[in-house]
């Protein structure tokens, strides 16, 4: 959109960019960093982080809460939601985060429910 | 039709379409529902991933002992072929923002430059996701197959640094080879026209059988994590016990019916996500080679805006954002 310009700062004005190449150059920056985390974090295992919590090991979450700031990042600076009436920017991510929390819950739900059936319902498994 | 309302006193009060509320082209919004369809689209097939994997949390197949190999390399590298990818996507993603940025300057030479760019990461992506189809499906080290549908590996105790460290063996490492096998591949021309079926196995269960009782120090392992997050290997009796009593198919790489690294469902969603994946890469490096060439002969030149450039940005991006989201899933967590 040439008639409206681009909002240059991320992190909540943290950082803020001079022009929206150098903000892509910064953006592919945070990203590069997010991943190397992930990688390194799924190569060494740290067993501090093999804790459970809340039904998970604490590394699944941490896991999950990165590739979210990694969506964040692609959806408002490389797809420039950023830039986008506020209107547009809800109507899609509302709807998307709404619908797919809905359905994560049903389903994951029912998955432990069905794993709780064959471990403690007589369902032989080992043959 | 005079006898509909023609008049309700509100024209010139409602929208027309001649304003435009939401400060975004019709093309670029309607792109962005799309992008909301596809995202629950692949969010229904996340689910379901999601829904069998926690019906067999339990015994469900570890990534980093399933995607190990990278292209020209010997030896053991999970997640480092997977992170290249995902950063060749990335990097491709961030030259896509570059042509939108330069087309946005109606710098025609640049776009076509990061268009060009853009392409070339695509494919090298797709490459990339081919090989590692190949690699899944021609397996590593075999395994066999329970009447139940279990699957039962085989290893070795290594020691390693002091430590007694459980090594994968693969069957053509330890199975005795029966020089008077009977059983042959049923094809068209030497039985029935209208019967055939698959390749078989390298080996037989009688083989690998032999095999296992022949070298005194493999094990067998089956799929049950245990407590310290390790597949349970059995003891030498009890591996024995397993095969003689309930092996009963040599499975060799992973198909849509069975899976050498564990449920065969963990092979039938990855064949399915990725390939829904890596098929909206190929359209999107055909769409982006379509855009290449109309910005070459000067298409958005002509019409004094390059919001085309833009509108498949938003696609490859969102190309790029579904990967994310299976990067973490099918590999990490």
């Amino acid at each position: 959109m040439a008639d409206h310009a681009h909002k240059l700062e991320i992190l909540r004005g943290l950082i803020k960019f001079k022009s929206n190449t150098q903000k892509i150059w910064g953006v592919l920056i945070l990203l590069t960093i997010v991943t190397a985390v992930e990688v390194i974090l799924g190569i060494y295992k740290p067993e501090a982080l093999m804790a459970p919590f809340l039904g998970m090991k604490i590394l699944n979450w941490i896991f999950i809460i990165l590739t979210i700031v990694k969506a964040y990042y692609i959806t408002w600076d490389f797809m420039h939601m950023r830039d986008e009436t506020k209107s547009l920017r809800r109507m899609v991510v509302w709807t998307a985060v709404f619908l797919i929390c809905y359905l994560i819950f049903i389903l994951l739900l029912e998955g432990g429910y069905v794993f709780d059936v064959y471990k403690e319902g007589f369902v032989k498994t080992d043959f | 039709m005079d006898n509909t309302v023609v008049s309700t006193g509100t024209e010139g009060k409602t929208w027309g379409g001649g304003n435009k509320p939401l400060k975004a082209s019709y093309g670029k919004m309607m792109m962005w529902f799309f992008i909301v369809s596809d995202a629950l689209t692949f969010s229904g097939f996340l689910a379901a991933y999601g829904f069998s994997r926690f019906k067999f949390i339990d015994s469900w197949p570890i990534a980093d002992e399933v995607f190990t190999h990278v292209p020209f390399f010997h030896g053991n590298y999970p997640m480092i072929y997977v992170a290249f990818m995902t950063f060749v996507l990335i990097m491709s993603s961030v030259t896509m923002v570059l042509a939108v940025d330069a087309g946005h300057e109606m710098k025609k030479a640049k776009v076509t430059f990061y268009m060009f760019l853009t392409i070339i990461g695509g494919l090298i992506f797709v490459g990339s996701q081919a090989w590692e189809w190949a690699t899944f499906i021609k397996g590593d080290y075999g395994a066999i197959q329970t009447k139940g549908g279990n699957i039962l590996q085989f290893g070795e105790y290594v020691e390693k640094d002091g430590e007694q460290i459980f090594k994968r063996v693969a069957l053509r490492d330890f199975a005795v080879i029966d020089d008077h096998k009977e059983r042959v591949q049923d094809e068209r021309k030497s039985g029935l026209w209208f019967t055939s079926e698959g390749t078989l196995p390298t080996y037989t269960v009688g083989e690998v059988l032999n095999g296992l009782e022949a070298n005194k120090n493999v094990l067998v392992r089956t799929q049950i994590i245990n407590e310290e997050g390790h597949k349970t290997v059995l003891s030498r009796e009890e591996s024995l016990r397993q095969i003689r009593e309930n092996g009963t198919l040599v499975v060799e790489g992973a198909n849509l019916h069975v899976n050498e690294y564990g449920s065969p469902l963990f092979a039938d969603f990855f064949f399915f996500i990725t390939g829904f994946h890596g098929f909206h890469v190929f359209s999107g490096v055909v769409i982006n080679i379509i855009i290449f060439f109309n910005v070459i002969i000067g298409t958005y030149e002509r019409r004094k805006n390059y919001e085309m450039v833009e509108k498949v940005g938003l696609y490859w991006h969102f190309v790029d954002l579904v990967w994310v989201f299976v990067f973490t899933f099918f590999y990490l967590v």
